[in-house]
């Protein structure tokens, strides 16, 4: 069973805001599709690895011309001397 | 209490492009943003590729640090929120990294020692952001994606090392290692970043995050072990915890953040197959590194030991060296190792900026005789100086030529009118006191003397000859 | 190259279109002033690019996806972008932010989902040719609503460089027309190696489909027509399998017990992948910006909150959670073992039948509405999935109709067998048109 505030925990790590209105519903549906997940239970867990179709898969060492700084900052809603403009991190 | 410290290395690969793109890595000196295309930018649907090079850097590191590669290496996504990484996640490798289970040895507090490599794996730098407003409290964020994408190695160490000072050791052979592989240049801006795990014995583990430079971890775990050292003995606990090295004020700071433990949701990268490249690694022919080297430098030119570990301990003047020692292995092994390496540390210059040919110029003065040691000193301080301030300089030829400095020589004959004999007549009429007092066997007032005649012909004439210039002006007047 | 211009401006009036390019541009090539939709996740320079969501509002990329270049190439005229569930995320269209598409057959029911703008577009004869994306059945399920011909190709055979992302390690591009022949010719124009995608394989597409199946095994399991699917659904594609008897294949049953948990291990796949994929969302580099007042944890949070739909954040959140610390043991490394065990499955099958066959969905297309519950929703792609999740080639081909609305036959093949399942395809549909 997950909890409103395990979901509201999940939000934070998710980094999504739950409407309180919101809460009770997630809430519930996360329960019935997580009681579907319960099926996995029946798979055991080998070693993995090595089944992949292909493997190293590389470019050479080449330099590739970037985007001029206009394309680069064309999307950007705020943006200042060539920077983007992000919320403060402190 | 013994003193236990781990350190976690990130170094930029010196490759040409990103680790996953094509931009180029060359973005210290233009404006931001201008080394970014849709992969580096995380824009929606830009996919990785890998670069082939810094695989083949990533694994020459393994090799050369004693590790084993797995079959299989996977990168996987670490998944946290910051505005400087593009995508949400950064490209790691977590469960399965590159290589494994490594040694580096040093030279320890208590002789050679071997340290452990836990493992050695391959990820991307995130972006750079500059805090607005101030640092106290910025109203808001910049950032520059230039660097977002760069390869680096993370080199994690096992809790062998037992003081600061080997973990400046380590530190030190191990950037001289990744030199010698021609993976890494330290002198790059940033290119060296350093996490440190440090406890006392039987006390929690502190971890200091943010040192970025090889003489700030000296320095943050001096003051971090310190700090634990007297939390010990007022009685209190140290607390398992984050912290931050503030390298201008030399302290570590608790990160103190609210923020919830760190879950970053490692997960194996879906658009990037596995690599299997354990098979690279014996066709990986290492080159020669310091240890060899050291040991070549005392074979084949006869260094002494701490010479031969001065002379190796960076590439750079380990070559600069080979590069002049051709004219006198002892005279250039003392004239690199002694002078100019202090003389560049005074000035905070590097190595790079002295041309090879310059240096072997004033080596060749000096072991002709042309100058003395005291004006080579001079001409050397003369010529860093230059170079500092113009990044060019004249040759040392011309430098002594133009003060002066070529060595002045006393002719053999008796009452002889070279410099140096009327150097030294005149000092022995300046000073009477002093030529009284030595031939009434006061031996020392010969060397007052001497350093009179030396400072009349600034340094020019050869000791030997003013000494015996010297006395044979006294004794004659006895 | 001389360009020319197209004049497209078609009566929507399914609303299969998010962007119709009213003068599109084309060159010389085989798809020279053929117009092309393509849905709204893959990434057109110049023209607005949003997957459906609020969160990519005004974005413009800078680059083409490199099936939209190849596409150019051809010389098709990209005519515009179709809607879709926000980033892929459903089976109906209804979860567009822009509101839904109607299916062209009744338009009181969904198109199925989520390419069904694409679906739509070619149903109501808008367009011939468009791509959609499939990471679960979302070509083959609205290619079956709508009744056209959808293909999901082999994982790795059509390029997803600048396909925006949801379930990476499931999906593909692939081509959706009225006729096989249609899907046929598109896919030899996508189908290509790209070293931009390291997942891509070097396996180009160049095929004349037949309708000779004389010999072909076709394996029908059980399980695809086991509970949940709609009898007459059943019933309509056995008609349509015992016609590709009658045209010489040989039709053997078979199980695959995997089947049982294989649409669990998708939707933790798919979801604990978005919620990476997704998590570049945050408005510093494209979207609608953050408010900068305020801290950048706070800011985040509300933009994507606003920026994302119910089923999105449902679908980050469950994904979050099935990759946290203590829950990816029981989660996620179950459903990649179980990955694994449907694999298996199909390389048992595949060593005694050429083909598996059954239907695209459980049931003809839904009201609108009628699948609000998320988890029932989800139910209906277990026959899709499968494929998906094994990463081989599934088209679904209109094989008759229960109650007016179209039913698809799907038919899943080897890997890299694409070839074979679009002659199966084109067999029962030249077929049936006898």
């Amino acid at each position: 069973m997950v909890t409103e505030r395990d979901v509201e925990y999940i939000g934070m790590l998710a980094d999504i805001a739950i409407d309180r209105g919101e809460l009770a519903e997630f809430t519930a549906s996360f329960n019935r599709i997580l009681e579907y997940f319960d099926i996995l239970d029946k798979v055991t867990v080998e070693e993995d690895g090595g089944d992949s179709a292909i493997v190293n898969v590389f470019r050479e060492d080449d330099v590739v011309p970037s985007l001029s700084p206009e394309e680069a900052l064309s999307n950007a809603g705020e943006t200042e001397d060539g920077f983007f403009r992000a919320p403060r991190v402190m | 209490m013994n003193v236990i410290v781990g350190l976690e290395i990130h170094c930029q690969l010196d490759t040409a492009t990103k680790l996953f793109c094509g931009c180029s890595t060359d973005y210290r000196d233009d404006a931001p943003n201008t080394h970014v295309c849709p992969v580096c930018l995380g824009l929606p649907g830009a996919l990785p590729v890998l670069n082939r090079r810094a695989v083949e850097y990533a694994l020459r590191v393994a090799k050369a640090l004693h590790c084993s590669v797995p079959e299989e290496s996977v990168f996987a996504r670490k998944n946290y929120f910051y505005p400087d990484l593009n995508k949400g996640f950064q490209i790691t490798q977590y469960d399965k990294p590159l290589a494994v289970s490594g040694y580096l040895d040093i030279e320890g507090d208590d002789g050679e020692k071997r340290v452990r490599i836990a493992r050695v794996h391959i990820e991307e730098d995130p972006g750079r952001l500059v805090h607005k407003g101030g640092s106290d409290r910025p109203r808001y964020s910049l950032v520059d994606y230039n660097r977002a994408g760069i390869p680096l190695i993370e080199i994690v160490t096992e809790p062998d090392l037992r003081s600061p000072q080997e973990a400046r050791r380590f530190l030190n052979k191990l950037r001289a290692t990744l030199e010698y592989l021609g993976v890494f240049d330290s002198e790059k801006e940033g290119s060296l970043r350093v996490d440190a795990n440090v406890s006392l014995e039987g006390s929690e583990r502190v971890e200091i995050k943010n040192i970025t430079s090889y003489k700030g971890v000296e320095k943050a775990l001096t003051f971090e072990i310190t700090r634990q050292k007297n939390a010990i003995r007022r009685g209190q606990k140290v607390v398992r915890e984050t912290r931050h090295f503030v390298e201008a004020r030399g302290v570590t700071t608790s990160a103190r953040s609210k923020e919830m433990e760190q879950d970053y949701r490692y997960f194996p990268e879906p658009d990037l197959p596995p690599l299997r490249v354990s098979d690279w690694v014996d066709g990986i022919v290492l080159p020669e590194l310091p240890d060899a080297r050291r040991q070549r430098f005392m074979d084949q030119y006869g260094c002494s030991p701490i010479h031969a570990r001065t002379l190796t301990g960076d590439i750079r003047i380990a070559e600069f060296y080979e590069k002049v020692a051709g004219i006198d292995p002892a005279l250039a092994a003392t004239w690199v190792a002694d002078t100019l390496l202090g003389e560049l540390n005074y000035r905070d210059m590097s190595i790079s900026a002295v041309p090879p040919e310059i240096f072997a110029g004033l080596l060749s003065l000096l072991k002709d005789r042309a100058i003395t040691d005291r004006s080579g000193v001079e001409v050397l301080r003369v010529i860093l100086d230059e170079l500092k301030e113009t990044g060019t300089c004249e040759t040392p030829e011309a430098c002594v030529g133009r003060l002066g400095l070529r060595v002045i020589s006393a002719s053999g004959e008796e009452g002889g009118d070279d410099p140096v004999t009327r150097a030294a007549r005149e000092a022995i009429e300046e000073n009477p006191q002093a030529a009284e007092d030595y031939r009434n066997g006061r031996k020392e007032a010969l060397n007052y003397l001497v350093g009179q005649v030396m400072k009349k012909t600034r340094g020019c004439a050869k000791p030997a000859d003013v000494h015996r210039v010297l006395l044979r002006l006294l004794d004659k007047g006895k | 190259m001389g360009a020319e211009t197209l004049d497209f401006r078609p009566d929507d009036k399914y609303h299969a279109f998010l962007k119709i390019v009213p003068e599109a541009q084309y060159g010389p090539g085989r798809l020279s002033g053929v117009p092309v939709a393509v849905k709204d996740n893959i990434s057109t320079a110049g023209i607005e690019t949003t997957c459906a969501s609020r969160i990519l509002s005004g974005y413009v990329p800078p680059y083409d996806a490199t099936v939209v270049s190849l596409l150019k190439a051809e010389g098709a005229a990209i005519v515009g972008k179709t809607n879709m569930d926000e980033f892929g995320m459903g089976s109906t269209t209804e979860n567009s932010a822009f509101g839904p598409t109607l299916n062209p057959r009744d338009p009181g029911r969904v198109p199925g989902g989520s390419s069904g703008g694409s679906a739509a577009a070619v149903a109501a004869g808008l367009v011939p040719l468009a791509l959609g994306t499939d990471t679960g059945g979302s070509i083959r399920c609205p290619a079956a609503f709508c009744g056209i011909v959808g293909l999901k190709p082999t994982y790795g055979r059509v390029s997803r460089y600048g396909l925006i992302a949801y379930g990476n390690s499931l999906e593909q591009v692939g081509p959706m027309a009225a006729t096989v022949s249609g899907v046929n010719l598109l896919m030899s124009v996508i189908c290509r190696h790209d070293p931009r995608d390291s997942t891509s394989l070097d396996a180009p597409y160049s095929h004349t489909p037949t309708m000779d199946i004389r010999g072909t095994r076709v394996g029908v399991p059980e399980e695809f027509f086991g509970e949940g699917v709609e009898p007459r659904v059943a019933s309509v594609v056995w008609d349509a399998i015992s016609l590709l008897e009658r045209k010489g294949a040989e039709v053997v049953t078979c199980r695959m017990p995997s089947m049982e948990y294989a649409l669990a291990a998708y939707y933790v796949t798919c979801m604990s992948e978005a919620s990476s994929n997704l998590a570049r969302f945050d408005g510093v580099r494209y979207g609608p910006p953050p408010d900068h007042r305020k801290p950048w944890h706070e800011a985040f949070q509300e933009r994507r909150r606003e920026g994302f739909g119910v089923e999105v954040r449902r679908r980050i959140l469950i994904g979050t959670f099935a990759l946290s610390s203590g829950y990816y043991g029981k989660y996620y490394a179950k459903a990649q073992a179980a990955r694994r065990n449907v694999r298996r499955d199909f390389l048992r099958l595949f060593s005694e039948v050429d083909v598996i066959a059954g239907p695209t969905m459980p049931t003809v297309a839904f009201r609108f509405g009628e699948k609000s519950d998320p988890l029932s929703m989800y139910l209906s792609d277990i026959l899709t999935v499968p494929a998906n999740l094994a990463g081989i080639p599934a088209i679904s081909v209109p094989c008759g109709k229960v109650e007016g609305l179209p039913v698809g036959l799907q038919i899943m093949g080897r890997w890299l067998e694409d070839e074979r399942v679009v002659d199966v395809a084109y067999a029962y549909e030249q077929g049936a048109g006898q």
